[in-house]
């Protein structure tokens, strides 16, 4: 019997405690979301920690669904800001939606450490990719057969990539990963591996491959010389008019605080490339 | 006396209770992948599902055929288990039958760690290792492959083939290999004439525990297989059921993600199909 009655005292002791931990959490908090791609994980990541500190009076959240499922996102009122690595279609236009390019995510095309190839052009990059150019030879490498590492349908870089070069969906791969991080370590894997990640993940074991004698960097992404770049976009509703919390966000993307935090998280802001004109 | 029947009543109820959350959970799981699966079923039809070659989920004209998911699953178990049972079954005669105690002890600590195991680890280790390792013995441009699973997938299985095989091995009445030895049957004659043939529902029942295990793991074969929707060959890069779900789930939307769902079930009736299979195999052991 006694320990019956421990039991239920301890119920009640955890039920209050759960309680007040509820209103503990319900400061007078306004709250803004963000939602879709999750390729600006990093990006909205520095964002959010900059702005909270700046007004710490706003929470700020981001959901990394991907950009579809972003721009459905602030069609179907789940968040205030939807987040898409791409620009946005004219059918997503058409129900309303405007979009506001806010950074330039660059994709890369990489190779092995072992390649001697520096340079492709981007009739090149596509005939690889399509499959209609084999061997390493016939751009002057190594007599080895290439082996194309993709992303799965449906990961923004893919879709970046795809769109940008023109291949389409024409694209022959050997191997569909599911992470930036698996290609490289894939490609720094297999001499004679191709494949593309966005600038921000490139790391030292792989090589950059410079596209029509451009080499990839923030540099001339910015200034629109090296092509294989994508807008990093935020999706709002034209009928809507965002919330005060969203509208300071915005706001504060603009400022150059927020143009150093995205610079520093591997992108390549937008404001700057106007100043440079 | 009577607060004690209550008090009994309480706690059979409560019992009661938990035991239904588990039938609960698999209730729910299993109406939500039919109601999530079938929508893309009936719009693609079941036929053109099942049997279509070609997988292009976010095309402009997508097609969902998942025929090369379904092969690549059934082809990639039964290599797997060709590999798997062999090694599996000799080894659990040795350890039951013939190991000296201590070597026994210290394989089936070994064995238990080789379970333990998380499948990610498997991934990575066969992503660094057997890939490169199938690249250059078989003299590929890469080493992702049917092939490459397949051996991820034996090992495996192995421990589950091993542990279930020694505990039917262990089961047979010890008169029956004493009759085979006083007979003049060698110790080797009386496992494999007498002990085997005893254990053979417990057996069968560890090699389709196998194909359950084999048919259900995601993580590592997404690590060395691949993954391009292309009809299964040994050493093509090939795409699992599981690894179907798996890959695009994280970025599906709409349709894609309907069929997805759809493919889910596809597995989900393959694993009923095991379980069936496994509860007949105990059964018959029991008797």
């Amino acid at each position: 019997m006694k320990k019956i009655i421990i039991l239920i005292a301890a119920s009640i002791a955890c039920v209050m405690i759960f309680m007040t931990s509820c209103e503990n959490s319900k400061p007078a908090l306004s709250k803004v979301s963000t939602d879709g791609s999750t390729s600006m994980e990093k990006m909205m990541g520095f964002l959010g920690e900059g702005f909270e500190n700046e007004n710490p009076n706003i929470s700020f959240t981001y959901n990394a669904t991907g950009s579809s499922a972003g721009i459905s996102g602030v069609l179907e009122d789940r968040c205030d800001i939807g987040l898409a690595s791409r620009a946005i279609k004219p059918e997503e236009k058409k129900k309303g939606l405007i979009g506001k390019t806010v950074a330039y995510d660059s994709i890369v095309v990489v190779v092995n450490r072992d390649n001697p190839i520096k340079n492709l052009s981007m009739k090149e990059i596509r005939d690889i990719f399509t499959g209609k150019i084999k061997n390493w030879k016939e751009v002057g490498g190594k007599n080895l057969e290439i082996v194309l590492i993709g992303r799965e349908a449906g990961s923004g870089t893919r879709d970046g990539f795809e769109s940008v070069t023109g291949i389409g969906e024409k694209s022959k791969y050997r191997q569909e990963l599911t992470s930036a991080g698996d290609v490289i370590t894939t490609v720094s894997g297999n001499e004679s591996s191709v494949g593309y990640v966005s600038l921000s993940s490139v790391k030292d074991s792989i090589k950059m491959i410079s596209v029509d004698g451009v080499k990839p960097s923030e540099e001339s992404v910015r200034t629109g010389k090296y092509a294989v770049r994508r807008p990093f976009v935020f999706v709002l509703r034209k009928d809507k008019k965002v919330s005060d919390a969203a509208k300071t966000f915005l706001d504060f993307v603009e400022t150059k605080r927020a143009q150093e935090l995205i610079s520093r998280s591997g992108q390549v802001p937008l404001g700057e490339k106007d100043e440079q004109k | 006396m009577n607060r004690n029947k209550a008090l009994e009543k309480i706690i059979h109820g409560i019992f009661l209770f938990l035991g239904l959350i588990t039938v609960g959970f698999v209730i729910i799981i299993t109406v939500y992948l039919i109601m999530a699966g079938i929508p893309a079923i009936r719009q693609i039809g079941l036929i053109n599902f099942l049997t279509g070659t070609e997988w292009k989920s976010t095309g402009e004209h997508p097609s969902f055929g998942i025929l090369p998911f379904i092969l690549t699953s059934v082809y990639g178990t039964f290599g797997a288990i060709i590999a798997g049972v062999p090694i599996g079954i000799f080894t659990a005669v040795y350890l039951s039958k013939m190991a000296p105690k201590r070597v026994k002890s210290f394989m089936e600590i070994v064995i238990g760690l080789l379970a333990g195991i998380p499948s990610v680890v498997y991934g990575l280790v066969g992503m660094l290792v057997l890939v490169p390792a199938v690249k250059t013995i078989f003299h590929l441009s890469d080493g992702a492959s049917l092939f490459s699973a397949m051996v991820v997938l034996a090992i495996m299985i192995l421990p589950s083939i091993i542990k279930v095989s020694i505990s039917a091995l262990e089961a047979v009445p010890k008169e029956y290999e004493d009759g085979s030895l006083a007979l003049g049957a060698t110790p080797v004659e009386t496992y494999f004439k007498i002990s085997v043939p005893a254990a053979k529902s417990g057996i069968a029942a560890s090699v389709v525990l196998g194909a359950g295990r084999a048919l259900g793991e995601a993580m590592a074969v997404m690590m060395v297989s691949g993954n391009v929707a292309n009809m299964p060959s040994i050493f093509q890069s090939v795409r699992f059921l599981t690894t179907a779900v798996a890959s695009e789930m994280s970025y599906s939307s709409g349709m894609q993600r309907q069929a997805l769902f759809s493919i889910a079930l596809v597995l989900f009736v393959f694993i009923m199909i095991i379980n069936v299979l496994l509860n007949f195999f105990f059964k018959r052991e029991r008797k």
